[in-house]
């Protein structure tokens, strides 16, 4: 059974399309990341997801059944979901919020310190969220969406205000519940990073799906090239590379396929005059951004 | 069920958190001890003196503070938990609107009634002390009447405000319009009323007219009150109710429905509310 189930699945509010005929099936254990630009749709697609709203066409499923149904009272408790921006109540310390909303999920009052444990704030779980700052405010919705161990987490921005020992702090904690056999949904637009943390990835944009897949699907779909950084002193390139290099302050750059990766590699090595060089593959922010450079082209031209 | 006392149970504690609950029942203490010690002073005597008089007086002044409190405890309890991102968490919960609205609600009844209770019942036990000429035996009856049906007061006006604060999308939106009801309700409609019997020089229909009052559940409060208190002499806008002769029972229930219809209408309202 798929976790969750999104069939030609579309949305409009008022008349404008939110999201367009939407395909996605996530398994169990898997970690999907969600990209696009503001009012690309991903909002919306966690909201039909957690059951908010009703798809205006198609079909949601979530555990193979309808979260909006009858039975998403069941449904909801085995979700955890962690919005953009939570203040919380201020006047409550970490610790009350936790355990007012583990009450209202039905767990343990027992996982209360286990997860502010969890999450590095045991040591100010008496003090008033007023007093948080915002990577602790963030911190806390995190442990808020790990109550009642949920199968599926939807985390929509959950590294906005984090520094990066924090933001790594916090993928680290998605591998090990990815580990422990949680599905998760990662909603974000900070890119840097997250590559290494999700199995796959879906790219929205103005409500429609750009591109869905694996890294390395996506990466081999798109055929952004390998970019070479050379240095040296009187450096010549081979004749057959040189098309595709450009001098940049003090070295070449050079664009190079994925398949002839290790030819041109073995090519440049063998230069007497090269002394250093840096590779950079394509990342999730390459394809991002292709793909939306890709669809603005397309609106351009329609 | 359980669900709606968590949601009610935290309301209740925030209520004690922030001191509403202590600034509500300081003001009902100082308001009703004040009344009874110096409400004679206008003929030219101070101390406890009359209770029903006392009690008469602490009605009308009543209306006034007691729809104010409330309208000012609830009217943010949905929308201030949508500006603060809490609300769309909350949907997210294994927690029904309504039983959400319902919680929001009984948490800030039982700050209304807790503290209605504290503050007039400790002007009640003041004055059973210092007044000379009151037994407890009959100072126990009136106020008991008359706290129940405050803390009632008090509960419309907690749905009202709930209701109003399902209804908009911003918190200065839900305080301006909490503001305006309490206008028309404490001041607007006694007056357009009065007008009414001004202008038409009473020339109204002399069955249907008390009936309006109806149509105002402060004014249904005091009616109660004064329909207590049978030996009062009304003036102004109560003593067209006279003309009625509304039995205690069909003031209480007017009251009631007044009770029921905007508990229903803010979880009708709020189930509709778009997150």
């Amino acid at each position: 059974m798929n976790i969750v189930e999104l069939q030609q699945v579309e949305k409009h509010y008022q008349g404008v399309e939110a999201l367009k005929s939407i395909d996605l099936s996530l398994q169990q254990g898997e970690v999907l990341g969600l990209f696009g630009h503001n009012g690309a749709g991903k909002t919306t697609t966690i909201k039909l997801i957690l059951g908010l709203v009703k798809p205006t066409a198609g079909q949601v499923r979530v555990f193979g059944d309808d979260p909006t149904g009858d039975n998403a009272y069941h449904l909801r408790q085995q979700l955890g979901f962690l919005q953009e921006n939570v203040s919380f109540y201020q006047q409550m310390t970490g610790c009350e919020v936790l355990g007012y909303f583990a009450k209202l999920k039905g767990c343990d009052k027992k996982q209360v310190g286990k997860l502010l444990e969890e999450v590095g704030l045991a040591h100010a779980a008496m003090r008033r969220v007023k007093t948080y700052s915002k990577g602790m405010r963030q911190r806390l919705g995190l442990a808020q969406a790990l109550l009642g161990q949920p199968k599926l987490l939807l985390l929509d921005e959950p590294t906005v205000g984090l520094d990066p020992i924090a933001t790594q702090d916090f993928y680290q904690g998605i591998a090990r519940l990815k580990a422990q056999g949680s599905t998760i949904i990662l909603c974000s637009h900070v890119l840097a990073g997250v590559e290494k943390y999700i199995d796959r990835a879906l790219i929205l944009g103005q409500g429609q799906l750009l591109a869905e897949g694996s890294l390395a699907t996506l990466t081999e779909q798109t055929k952004l090239p390998v970019t070479f950084y050379l240095q040296g002193s009187n450096l010549q390139l081979p004749a057959d590379l040189q098309a595709n290099s450009s001098i940049i302050n003090g070295g070449i750059k050079l664009h190079v396929s994925q398949e002839q990766k290790m030819m041109v590699l073995q090519q440049l090595l063998a230069l007497p005059s090269l002394e250093n060089i840096d590779i950079h593959l394509p990342s999730l922010e390459d394809i991002y951004t292709h793909y939306m450079n890709d669809n603005q082209h397309m609106e351009l031209s329609s | 069920m359980n669900a709606i006392l968590t949601v009610a149970n935290k309301e209740f504690h925030d209520g004690l958190r922030n001191r509403w609950v202590m600034s509500i029942s300081l003001i009902f203490a100082l308001l009703a001890t004040g009344l009874a010690y110096f409400g004679a002073a206008a003929s030219g005597q101070a101390g406890f003196t009359n209770l029903s008089t006392t009690l008469v007086s602490l009605a009308s002044l009543a209306v006034f503070i007691i729809p104010l409190i409330a309208l000012m405890l609830a009217y943010d309890g949905i929308v201030g938990e949508d500006e603060s991102g809490t609300l769309l968490l909350l949907m997210t919960y294994p927690l029904s609107r309504w039983q959400l609205v319902l919680g929001k609600m009984m948490g800030h009844w039982m700050i209304m009634a807790f503290a209605t209770l504290i503050g007039f019942g400790s002007s009640a036990i003041i004055m059973g002390i210092f007044s000379d000429n009151t037994t407890w035996g009959e100072l126990l009856k009136p106020y008991a009447f008359f706290i129940v049906f405050a803390i009632l007061l008090g509960w419309i006006f907690i749905a009202i405000a709930s209701m109003i604060s399902a209804s908009v999308v911003e918190k200065s939106k839900a305080a301006g319009v909490a503001l305006v009801v309490w206008f028309m309700f404490v001041f607007m409609f006694d007056l357009s009323l009065l007008g009414l019997l001004v202008s038409t020089e009473g020339n109204v229909n002399a069955e249907l007219f008390p009936y309006l009052l109806l149509l105002n559940p402060t004014d249904i409060f005091r009616l109660i009150i004064i329909n207590f208190f049978a030996d009062q002499q009304l003036t102004g806008l109560m003593a067209v109710a006279q003309q009625a002769q509304f039995t205690t029972v069909s003031l209480v229930l007017s009251l009631l429905t007044w009770f029921i219809i905007p508990v229903l209408a803010a979880i009708a309202i709020f189930n509709k509310r778009k997150v």
